[in-house]
């Protein structure tokens, strides 16, 4: 899924500094799951600005909003009244979403309230790694579905380099060595052979930005 | 003649029913008498506290906030103390970020039948907002 954190308040705050009135709008997708932009965290922070607001002297009227999918314009079209009664959007969504938004109501300003990170998994409660880069060139068939790529530092398809160091990285001793990872993996499948294996550098080319899929019918 | 009126802190004070709320009871009954300017909420059990609560009392007009939890581990839902201890930390970070001083949230734990405890938080908690003074978060009259 997509992980997110909320952006610092003092930037939120300053990106709606000249409105009175705006709409809160949550995902009740990815974001929820990464507690960054659920019903929820609607709910909070729209409570921390007009906080914020009233102790800079100032007054805040807030409306609130989490849609099911907000990467999905059907599903932002429910927002259409309450749309019309602020002045600006700010978005708990992840970049998507923003963009979906501003896309279905090009007169109203939307804001995005979180950065959007990358693509993970959760590890524990409240803890995200990132495991997937979207390259575009799924490599995870030959490393026993460990990608060396977003979980290497260096990202390299021939490893493991000089700097593992008892299966921890040279560039962040806290972080497990991928490749490290990879052998074991590989080991208990009995599929050691793919380690000697050379993989010449991988295409660059899989995802023209901005990507771009059209499914055929079925 | 004083010109100056005496700050009376508006004191929420989210209460336990298997903890703290008996004790408030337990001080009553033993006639132990804690400041009026508490308010008290009940609440099944700490765990049902949200940070949104802490910020919506504060909205609201209150000056203190705190949460009066069972002793831990003695939560009648195991954890709904510790919870609710995660989310007046929370709660702090997020006045803190507004430029709110985060004592102004507290967390403190008394048990069902230790209604002197119970007035005791109650009287140094009023002391403590007292000095820290009204919140800058009250609505402007």
């Amino acid at each position: 899924m997509i992980i997110a954190e909320r952006k610092p308040l003092e930037d939120i705050k300053q990106m709606i500094a000249q409105y009175k009135k705006i709409l809160l709008v949550g995902c009740g997708t990815c974001v929820t799951v990464c507690w960054a932009g659920g019903e929820k965290e609607v709910g909070i922070l729209a409570s921390q600005l007009r906080l914020a607001f009233r102790r800079d002297g100032g007054e805040l009227e807030t409306l609130e909003a989490t849609v099911e999918r907000q990467c999905e314009k059907e599903m932002v079209e429910e927002l259409k009244d309450k749309i019309q009664q602020v002045e600006a959007v700010l978005s708990l969504g992840c970049g998507a979403g923003v963009q979906t938004i501003a896309d279905r109501f090009e007169e109203t300003p939307v804001y995005p309230a979180l950065n959007t990170k990358f693509v993970g998994m959760p590890e524990r409660e409240g803890l995200w790694i990132e495991n997937c880069g979207a390259c575009g060139d799924c490599f995870l068939d030959r490393t026993g579905g460990i990608c060396p790529i977003v979980r290497c530092a260096k990202g390299l398809l021939n490893g493991p380099c000089g700097g593992t160091n008892k299966g921890k990285c040279e560039v962040d001793p806290e972080k497990d060595c991928a490749w490290t990872l990879i052998y074991r993996r590989l080991e208990k499948q009995g599929r050691l052979d793919l380690m000697r294996k050379y993989y010449p550098p991988r295409n660059f080319q899989a995802v023209v930005r901005p990507g771009k899929i059209e499914a055929q019918r079925v | 003649m004083t010109t100056g009126v005496e700050f009376l802190p508006c004191i929420v004070a989210f209460c336990c029913v298997h903890s703290a709320y008996q004790a408030a009871d337990a001080a009553g009954r033993m006639r132990i008498p804690y400041p009026e300017n508490i308010i008290m909420v009940h609440i099944p059990c700490a765990g049902r506290v949200d940070t949104l609560h802490i910020l919506r009392a504060f909205e609201n007009g209150a000056d203190g906030v705190v949460i009066l939890a069972c002793h831990e581990g003695a939560c009648h839902h195991i954890l709904g103390n510790i919870r609710a201890k995660e989310r007046v930390e929370r709660a702090n970070a997020l006045l803190r970020e507004i430029g709110v001083d985060g004592r102004r949230v507290e967390m403190r734990t008394c048990a069902p039948n230790d209604g002197s405890r119970f007035a005791r938080v109650c009287h140094e908690l009023e002391e403590k907002i007292k000095e820290l003074g009204p919140s800058p978060l009250r609505k402007h009259a």
